[in-house]
């Protein structure tokens, strides 16, 4: 018998049980593995309850590491931060991530959009009302030419760079060749430490809001929410997108996907969300689809673990 | 009011809908009171725990939504709604990855059954979204992290242009209904045609096999 013949056959003989039929209450079974499920979940609830560690907050953050808070706004202003130059769906920085012609992410355009110098440092200065100096300090830097803005950024990076003392020593960068920036960080550190730019970058045009793109972007672009989730074991590195605070199970059928971050080229891909995105798009079909894949679909019958579900069945006929 | 037979009844769309469900699922088979005699192992009990840990998740999971996202934060009954909740998505995909396992040593789509394997194996690739979208509606440092680390894939694709992890209306909205109501509609869908059909019979033994080829009936007939 060929394959095909032999593949038909297996699949007509399937089709209809005209062997015996034992008892069977359907309803029972369902309300029993209802109740011993529920009862499984209440035990595991009391006994390992679940995580719920407080969120990051701006103001805290500014408080606790002021340093990486500044450090932070000046790649926002500058435009270096990885916000500042993703690309679609936040602005035009770049075209995103790409396989060969395929640029799904620019098709799609600038569906968030993110101005990360007028978002996280221009617009919260300028809605601190009643310092003229402050204003003064935001004037002279959006009026500068580029050249000029990006030379004083660059010295206050570099200043920044040598503090020693986190907490104090932002606000003790002082020089000529830092223009307006010591004026214009000292307020947004302080407008954070107060938890004004916590609402800030929460609000848009109506009271409710529930978008929190623009806080969340800017809490990515820090050092501080990588470390937290360092000392939680969740990076990238550390299989984190399976993860939970904890000792928790986190999303453990996500292993395959997070599999894929740990070897090359994928750990080290630019492209590498896109690349592993069509990967696992492309074994979510195969898996879809195992019944009408040669080889996979008849893998079953070569390897027997099917005589030991029907062990019983088998000994019997 | 008449009870007209014949032409008039055949172009009645409600005759033509009760003959087609009725006919494919009569009520001994969607409520059967007997099933085959090869059902007889304890894998065969992880397709009806699967379902049960849904209908735990789906319980446990409107007295969260009813009382909203901010209140298990605050309350320690909400907290333990919400480890049930967890504890039940674990358990879900705990005994579906068993159950698709299992299906998959039974090759369970022989027999006209490949819809209720692929119907089986969406709602497994549904199911992961749908977790996603809930791990992000926590509302503390898991989502924050998990949110922002996930967008880039979604971002990567063009998905995070309407499907934006860092939205938490938009996202919620996703987790108490959308993605719900998906996966139940396929769990129904997996669940009648499994009924429809049956479950699928035991593989042919190496001599069964040899007799197939000139009577494909032999098998089913002769396994008794």
């Amino acid at each position: 018998m060929g394959y095909r013949e032999r593949t038909r056959a297996l699949d007509d003989a399937a089709r209809v049980w005209k062997g015996g039929y034992r008892p069977y209450d359907l309803v029972k079974e369902a309300s029993i593995a209802v109740g011993v499920i529920t009862l499984l979940a209440v035990v595991l609830a009391f006994l390992f309850s679940s995580p719920d560690e407080r969120p990051l907050t701006i103001k805290g953050w500014a408080h606790s590491d002021p340093a990486d808070f500044v450090t932070t706004a000046l790649s926002e202003l500058d435009g270096t931060s990885v916000t500042a130059s993703y690309g679609p769906p936040y602005n035009n920085a770049s075209d995103g991530q790409h396989i060969a012609f395929i640029h799904l992410a620019k098709w799609l355009g600038v569906a968030h959009p993110i101005n990360a110098p007028l978002d996280y440092v221009i617009n919260p200065l300028r809605s601190i009302q009643g310092n003229s100096t402050l204003q003064q300090a935001v004037a002279t830097y959006t009026q500068a030419p580029a050249k000029q803005q990006a030379a004083w950024t660059t010295a206050y990076g570099k200043g920044l760079a040598k503090v020693n003392d986190s907490v104090t020593g932002v606000h003790s960068l002082t020089s000529a060749s830092y223009g307006p920036l010591p004026t214009m960080m000292d307020n947004l550190l302080t407008l954070a430490q107060y938890g004004g730019l916590d609402g800030n970058l929460l609000s848009n045009r109506q009271f409710y809001s529930t978008d929190y793109t623009k806080i969340l972007m800017f809490l990515a672009d820090s050092g501080f929410l990588a470390a937290r989730a360092q000392s939680e074991h969740l990076l990238g590195t550390q299989w984190g997108m399976m993860n939970e605070t904890g000792s928790f199970p986190g999303q453990s059928w996500l292993w395959l996907y997070t599999f894929w971050y740990q070897i090359k080229p994928f750990s080290t891909s630019a492209n590498a969300d896109v690349l592993v995105m069509a990967i696992m798009g492309v074994l979510s079909v195969a898996f879809i689809l195992i019944p009408f894949i040669p080889g996979v679909r008849d893998l079953p019958r070569r390897i027997p673990v099917y005589k030991l579900i029907w062990k019983e069945h088998y000994r019997s006929s | 009011m008449s009870t007209s037979s014949g032409p008039a009844e055949e172009r009645n769309w409600t005759v033509g809908l009760r003959k087609r469900v009725f006919g494919a699922l009569p009520p001994e088979k969607l409520l059967p009171d007997s099933q085959p005699s090869y059902v007889a192992s304890w894998i065969y009990v992880f397709g009806v725990l699967t379902l049960s840990s849904l209908a735990v998740i789906i319980g446990s999971g409107t007295i969260l939504a009813l009382k909203g996202p901010g209140w298990w934060h605050d309350s320690s009954l909400g907290h333990f709604f919400n480890s049930v909740h967890l504890w039940a998505v674990e358990l879900f995909f705990f005994f579906m990855v068993i159950h698709l396992w299992a299906k998959y040593w039974m090759s369970a789509w022989r027999g006209g059954r490949a819809r209720v394997w692929i119907t089986g194996a969406v709602t497994f690739v549904i199911a992961i979204p749908c977790a996603l979208t809930g791990y992000i509606s926590q509302q503390n440092f898991d989502a924050q992290w998990i949110s922002t680390q996930a967008k880039d894939a979604m971002n990567s694709v063009g998905i995070g242009a309407f499907f934006n992890l860092l939205n938490f209306g938009q996202i919620y909205g996703y987790h108490v209904f959308l993605m719900p109501a998906i996966v139940v509609a396929l769990v129904v869908g997996h669940v009648l045609l499994v009924r429809r059909h049956g479950v699928v019979p035991p593989l042919p033994l190496d001599a069964e096999l040899a007799a197939l080829g000139s009577d494909p009936a032999a098998v089913t007939e002769e396994g008794n």
